[in-house]
């Protein structure tokens, strides 16, 4: 191989002998040109610095990943921009559309003020602590208990069927547990008939406001969600090293004494991290809502409120701002994941 | 020694029972109910069927034709098959080439781009619709199979990016060494080597994606309640509560058809299932 510029081929002998350097070598040419001022000299500068970060950059490992980067920057991180942006801004959908003027901080005024918000955000705050803690808490019991008998295996699957099934089912079947109709008819719902055969009067369960149908609800969540928790938790004391246990109870700990000073610390780890997954699903909760109540008769909850004003009252501006409440609720645990993350990695 | 061993594990038991009772009970309501007579159904509660649990006569199919064909959720159900059958293949698909460049190849912006892909695992989806809807709508996708795949795809990846990912970090290094000793490129790596020895991790990912989507009511909500007849089960019997809400032998049989599949693939692949959700919640 080697140096065939000097033997260079006719047509370029032609064109270096008529002068023509801009055919013969357009890039040195356009370089030789650009050197003679200084603003040039800068441009070529840049220009020579992104042709080496274009080439330095691995287009093949990029390859890779650039899939779901497009769609993860279309559809999660454009828009999460554009929606803390609507937040501040009018009802209209388009963002260069009608209706979306600067209006400052109208939206978030309502958001903290107005009523049926402030009722959503209570009631979020009662599904975060109660489903939270019996999520967690029944699920625990339940990966202890289930340990000590034979017919584990075959209970805790009628306890995680309700995870596999969708919100909308699960709604459907709580909603006819808590069917109401008047005293003087049978009642079809089993909640009622059980309250009817102990003498008391039927009650129509999810028009009580605001605090049984709201704990009825969440009694549904509970329902659906414990056996996801119990099989965490079981695999993880299932990890436990039985000896330890056993050292303990030969010491003379009783049961309670070895479960509270023995198994929680050991599963602590786990349950917070259950916990926190727990959490961030309620603080989404929606589908068991939309269906059984709508968000009607006091209990409404973010995720709804979210979806109605947006999608029935054709108010973005407000609804954004209504999302970026969820966002700034679930930031904690974002950073709580990353900081996971990282720690994994590190240990690696 | 024994009895009384028995006798200490009573309260156990008795628990137990207590628990399997109220997790059973509202299904076997709703499945009992789903079979029998629409004038049964609202004359007397499901229950009273127990004295004569299985003399015939008492239950039929009728309710069920009546909403396969009446209130076509036939037609419900295959939407959500084919709503939720590609959009997982295609997810899964792009998460495993995701998961493999994020913990074997090295660039720029690698760690960050995966904190990035880490932090979105939890972010509300009711950030991302507002401003996705009007794009939708002017490449008219909304209303469309590709264009909630495409979004289903896009919602699951974080999820699916980090699960595929974790199982991946996992393979030993020597496996990469041989291969790129003996001139494979990383593309032949991941697809003759990674890939095949994935496919248990790939599985796991599968079924849950699968079920978050086929179970999805949110998603279908947004982006495909203008027209009714792409309408999946879930937002089929959404509107069917609404609108015929004390039509107990409907929404009974609706709702038992939008279970059967989930039942069927978690009694079938409960491994895999429980593995998943293993792998997302524990790991770490």
């Amino acid at each position: 191989m080697g140096d065939h510029r000097a033997r260079p081929g006719r047509l370029k002998r032609i064109a270096h002998s008529v002068g023509l350097k801009l055919i013969r070598d357009p890039a040195g040419a356009v370089v030789r040109f650009l050197e003679r001022g200084a603003p040039g000299r800068l441009l070529l500068r840049l220009i020579r610095s992104l042709v080496r970060w274009f080439r330095s950059v691995r287009w093949r490992s990029w390859s890779f990943v650039a899939p779901a980067l497009l769609l993860i920057g279309f559809f999660l991180v454009y828009p999460t921009v554009v929606t803390i942006a609507r937040s501040f801004f009018g009802r209209g959908i388009d963002l260069f559309g009608p209706n979306v003027e600067f209006v400052g901080l109208t939206n978030w005024k309502y958001v903290f003020t107005s009523p049926i918000m402030l009722t959503a955000l209570r009631n979020n705050a009662l599904w975060a602590v109660l489903f939270t803690g019996c999520t967690v808490g029944f699920g625990l019991v339940l990966a202890v208990m289930l340990d000590r008998v034979k017919y584990e295996k075959f209970v805790k699957s009628i306890i995680f069927i309700p995870a596999a099934i969708s919100g909308v089912g699960v709604a459907v079947i709580w909603k006819f547990v808590y069917a109401f109709r008047p005293a003087h008819i049978d009642q079809i719902g089993i909640l009622n008939a059980i309250v009817v055969a102990l003498g008391g009067q039927p009650v129509g369960w999810l028009l009580e406001r605001p605090w049984v149908n709201n704990i009825l609800l969440i009694v549904v969540g509970i329902w659906m969600w414990t056996g996801f928790c119990m099989v965490i938790l079981s695999a993880a004391y299932k990890n436990i090293p039985k000896p330890l246990l056993e050292a303990a109870r030969i010491d003379g700990a009783n049961e309670w004494r070895v479960f509270r000073n023995i198994i929680l610390p050991l599963l602590a780890p786990t349950a917070a991290v259950v916990a926190t997954t727990m959490v961030v699903q309620v603080l989404k909760i929606f589908d068991i809502i939309y269906v059984m109540t709508n968000g009607n008769f006091d209990t409404e909850v973010i995720a709804n409120r979210m979806y109605k004003e947006a999608f029935l009252f054709n108010n973005y501006g407000r609804s954004s701002a209504i999302a970026v409440v969820l966002l700034i609720l679930v930031v904690p645990f974002m950073i709580m994941n990353i900081r996971r993350f990282a720690k994994q990695e590190g240990g690696r | 020694m024994n009895r009384r061993k028995l006798i200490a594990k009573t309260p156990l038991h008795v628990t137990i029972l207590v628990f399997a009772a109220i997790w059973i009970i509202p299904t076997l309501g709703l499945l009992i109910t789903s079979f029998r007579d629409p004038t049964n159904i609202a004359g007397t509660g499901w229950w009273t069927v127990f004295p004569k649990l299985f003399s015939g006569g008492q239950y039929s199919l009728e309710n069920y034709i009546g909403v396969l064909s009446g209130q076509s959720l036939g037609q419900s159900f295959l939407n959500s098959l084919i709503i939720s059958v590609p959009a997982t293949a295609i997810s899964t698909f792009i998460a495993s080439f995701a998961a493999f460049g994020f913990a074997w190849m090295r660039f720029n912006g690698r760690k960050v781009l995966f904190m990035l892909v880490v932090g979105l695992m939890v972010i509300p989806l009711q950030m991302t619709f507002i401003p996705v809807l009007p794009i939708y709508k002017k490449l008219q996708l909304a209303g469309t199979f590709p264009g909630i795949w495409l979004a289903h795809t896009a919602y699951g990846l974080p999820l699916t990016t980090y699960l595929v990912h974790n199982f991946m970090a996992g393979i030993p290094k020597d496996l990469f060494d041989s291969a790129s000793i003996d001139g494979a490129s990383p593309f032949m790596t991941f697809w003759r080597i990674v890939i095949p020895i994935s496919v248990p991790a790939l599985a796991s990912v599968f079924i849950f994606q699968f079920l978050w989507i086929w179970n999805d009511l949110l998603v279908a909500l947004i982006y495909l309640s203008a027209r009714p007849n792409v309408a999946p089960l879930t937002l089929s019997i959404a509107n069917l509560v609404t609108n015929r809400g004390q039509d107990w032998e409907l929404l009974t049989a609706a709702a038992f058809v939008s279970m059967a599949l989930p039942l069927v693939v978690f009694f079938s692949l409960q491994r895999y299932f429980v593995r998943g959700i293993l792998a997302g919640s524990v790991k770490g």
